[in-house]
């Protein structure tokens, strides 16, 4: 017994390494799992103060081209107001919509904190579940989808950007409907993987890449770019198709929180579905 | 006594904010990443009790995990840098030994010997940090390049920042 107290009493520095490693192993293996809600995570306060400030400078880098992509992304809703349109049957011009229901809100909200140059890049932006966030939700910016809602607290809440290792979004190309999903590999920011598209699919370059419903986080239809080059991986039954995004991650300050007013109706429909394939 | 704490508080500091505010938010393509906060780490005293080393190397690697939103990684990494820092020390210990008390700097113990301390210090904690990120080996030669150009700039910057700091030899 005094032989191991000894040898524990030698070894001090390293067992007390050994025991912060652990610690430490466990803090990420604890952020990892999507969704855990942690104390040491990027929403607290002293954190969002100050990449509200560094961010506060950031804005004016990039004022110009948030400006444009706004201008652009007004001129296009702008299209589709109802008083743009020519009413061709003003008979049926109905006051209250029962046949269209709302099924997607937004909230707004900027981006206090952005990173591109890591394998895993995350977004902190300035709303929280004061103003209705959840985690889970979709993020959109003014030229396609951003990611998904990581961690919420009352005013922050932290996104996981589609430039993630763990980020995978489902995706269409928008001429014959054939979706995959969309990855990331870690080089370059502009560029993103579609992978699971079988190689029997005709593609040419330049198609659009569009989101689908499926994974009920984003609206369907969303733009997302164009297909640059793409490649049949040896031994593999599917295209490896390289997709320039429409969206400059580096310059992103405005963007939207989807809310799916609809999304419990459909997961627990489809949580029926899993739970018959369980129990055959 | 005091002095020498409040100039490593203030290092601390001065590196933490220079890290946070600044070199977070520089892109330099997707490959190149520099730490200069762990030159703090660096430049702690030789004569620290081996046990202190390691709850200062915890709390400086979580406070730039807190605003990384990467809990633990730069935690880990600063642990293991620091935990192989006294082993290391004494391998490449100069012929007389250390003065009491001396904080490892180019002005106190040459330029060749920080280097070599300075180079594989920093090139560890990179290699654990990044592999750590990546946490599969399928993009193994994608992580070293970028964990050899990131602990590049790194040392480029600490040596950097030692020449700016240190005050001009005075004559005597």
């Amino acid at each position: 017994m005094r032989l191991l107290f000894q040898l524990i009493w030698r070894n001090n520095f390293t067992l007390f390494f050994v025991l912060l490693q652990i610690f430490c192993f466990y803090l990420i293996a604890k952020n990892n799992r999507f969704q855990q809600a942690s104390v040491l995570n990027a929403t607290n306060q002293v954190v969002t103060n100050t990449m509200e400030v560094v961010n506060y400078v950031k804005e004016y880098i990039h004022l110009r081209d948030n400006n444009t992509s706004l201008a652009e992304e007004n001129a296009r809703l702008r299209t589709l107001l109802t008083e743009n349109k020519y009413e061709l049957n003003s008979v049926y011009s109905p006051v209250k919509d029962s046949i269209n229901l709302q099924q997607y809100e937004y909230i707004t909200a900027n981006v206090i904190n952005n990173s591109l140059h890591h394998r895993n890049n995350f977004i902190t932006l300035n709303k929280g579940s004061l103003q209705g966030v959840k985690p889970e939700m979709g993020v959109i910016g003014p030229k396609g989808i951003v990611g998904i809602v990581n961690h919420v607290s009352e005013h922050y809440c932290t996104v996981m950007s589609l430039l993630h290792k763990e980020s995978s979004s489902s995706v269409m190309i928008k001429r014959n409907k054939f979706f995959g999903s969309l990855k990331w590999d870690g080089e370059n920011p502009n560029y993103m993987y579609l992978n699971e598209i079988d190689k029997t699919v005709p593609i040419i370059k330049g198609d659009s890449i569009v989101t689908t419903a499926f994974s009920s986080t984003y609206p369907s239809g969303i733009f997302i770019g164009r297909v640059v080059d793409f490649q049949v991986e040896p031994g593999s039954p599917f295209y490896k198709i390289k997709v320039r995004l429409a969206m400059n991650f580096s310059g992103l300050s405005h963007v939207y929180v989807v809310r799916n007013l609809m999304k419990k109706e459909q997961s627990s429909l489809e949580g029926l579905n899993k739970a018959k394939e369980d129990e055959q | 006594m005091i002095l020498v704490i409040l100039r490593h508080l203030f290092r601390f500091l001065l590196l933490m904010s220079l890290q946070i505010l600044i070199l977070n938010n520089i892109q330099l393509g997707t490959f190149i990443n520099p730490f200069l906060y762990i030159l703090f780490l660096l430049s702690l005293p030789v004569n620290l009790p081996k046990l202190l080393l390691l709850p200062i190397a915890f709390l400086t690697g979580l406070s730039i995990d807190m605003f990384q939103n990467t809990p633990g990684m730069h935690a880990s990494a600063c642990l293991f840098m620091m935990y192989l820092r006294p082993y290391w020390l004494k391998m490449i210990s100069p012929r007389d030994g250390y003065d009491i008390e001396t904080e490892p700097s180019i002005k106190k113990l040459g330029f060749a010997w920080y280097i070599a301390y300075a180079s594989l210090l920093v090139f560890v904690h990179h290699l654990f940090l990044f592999f750590i990120e990546v946490f599969r080996f399928s993009e193994f030669f994608d992580t070293l390049t970028r964990i050899a150009l990131s602990s590049l700039l790194t040392l480029l910057l600490i040596i950097i920042a030692q020449y700016l700091t240190s005050k001009p030899k005075t004559t005597n």
